[in-house]
């Protein structure tokens, strides 16, 4: 019990040193060492984590090989990847990063779910498939974005349609969620869920053009961050939840605050040219 | 209704932190320079990347056999990582040209 306890307390530091990291990182003279202070924040967490947490059962954690192992081949790959990327292709390379994490909250979601008791809340179940359906759609969202900066995908693709169909598989997607939390979670209804999300978030990022893509990047970030609060309620875990949700508001602000560096409004780039290509043509190239 | 509101009684504390979090989280940014946009988005992307203590969560109380749930954790466990690590040093090699220029 006494564990949990100091697991509390250095769930609060990283919270503390998140808080504090942001804070610094929002001005020219601390923000280096906010970085430092957040990833420090991030470091004690995790560590924390995976010598002291407990779950219901009052069982430690296992498979040190499998998370020690996946801890360092993601460091190596991480490492050398942020390292040599050049400085003009960073953005898509903060896009591919927020990807993964959104992947990591959507995989996490998948195992919670075949985890799942008979007599689960639907508040649970809903955590779960919430926490799968926003980091499937960082995740695809954010690959694409990736795909136009890095220029693996040149042209900007417009279905017909397109913002129609956006919207029917947003409301589908959502539908389908609600359902499975209200008494329904079979597995099919769970991967009919992930792949509706996938493609959300590749319809969400296709038709928007390459110079607003730093937008689209800042409010995936905080879509990831608020799939990150949901494993906070999910487990419980403080650290989760305010290093996500902090992500998910400062994000939120943060891509308002850019549109508005680009006199652009944020629905505007996100619909782009609805009702009216050349309007947002025009705001899209001088950006 | 009332399985929603047992809900909120039942997480009260963590529904505080969350309403609480949400203005922490706009207050400290609110006043950031246009200069900081790119490197302050790529630090709150390595931040939302403690998601990657649910992967390991997940990963340390799979059992033996269950394959699945081994695998899947072990690559959340990669994917959490390189969103952390990776978004730490992107962020750490924005903010030193940030400093040469001046």
């Amino acid at each position: 019990m006494i564990q949990q306890y100091w697991l509390y307390l250095i769930y609060l530091l990283g919270s503390v040193f998140f808080i504090v990291g942001l804070k610094m990182l929002s001005g020219p003279k601390t923000a280096r060492n906010g970085n430092f202070l957040a990833a420090a924040g991030m470091a004690i967490a995790i560590l924390g984590t995976i010598f002291m947490h407990t779950n219901e059962d009052g069982e430690p954690i296992g498979n040190y090989g499998w998370i020690f192992g996946g801890i360092a081949i993601g460091t190596v790959v991480g490492w050398i990847s942020a390292k040599k990327v050049k400085m003009t292709d960073m953005p898509q390379m903060v896009s591919l990063f927020n990807g993964m994490g959104g992947a990591c909250a959507a995989l996490i979601s998948l195992v919670e779910f075949g985890h799942l008791h008979d007599d689960a809340s639907p508040a649970t179940v809903l955590t779960i498939v919430a926490g799968l359906v926003i980091g499937s759609v960082s995740f695809s969202g954010s690959i694409i974005a990736y795909a136009k900066l890095q220029e693996i995908m040149k042209k900007t693709f417009r279905l017909p349609a397109q913002n129609i169909l956006t919207l029917v598989l947003l409301i589908a997607t959502l539908g389908l969620t609600v359902y499975i939390a209200l008494g329904h979670p079979s597995a099919v209804l769970l991967y009919t869920v992930f792949a509706l999300s996938l493609a959300y978030g590749v319809l969400f990022v296709l038709p928007i053009g390459g110079a607003d893509m730093p937008v689209v990047i800042s409010l995936l970030n905080s879509f990831t961050g608020v799939a990150a609060a949901f494993g906070g309620f999910l487990y419980d875990n403080q650290v989760m939840l305010t290093g996500g949700i902090l992500v998910g508001s400062a994000g939120t602000l943060l891509t308002i605050l850019m549109c508005n560096a680009m006199n652009r409004s944020l629905t505007n780039v996100i619909f782009g040219s609805f009702g009216g290509g050349s309007a947002a043509a025009a705001g899209g190239g001088s950006a | 209704m009332d399985a929603i509101i047992t809900f909120i009684g039942e997480n009260i504390q963590l529904i505080y932190i969350l309403i609480l979090s949400i203005f922490v989280g706009i207050e400290v940014i609110s006043k950031v320079p246009s200069a900081l946009h790119t490197p302050l988005m790529s630090g709150a992307n390595a931040i939302h990347g403690v998601v990657i203590i649910g992967a390991i969560i997940v990963m340390g109380h799979a059992e033996a056999g269950n394959w699945p749930a081994l695998i899947l954790g072990f690559l959340a466990v990669i994917l959490g990582t390189l969103n952390v690590v990776g978004g730490f040093v992107v962020t750490d090699r924005m903010l030193e040209m940030f400093k040469k220029k001046k």
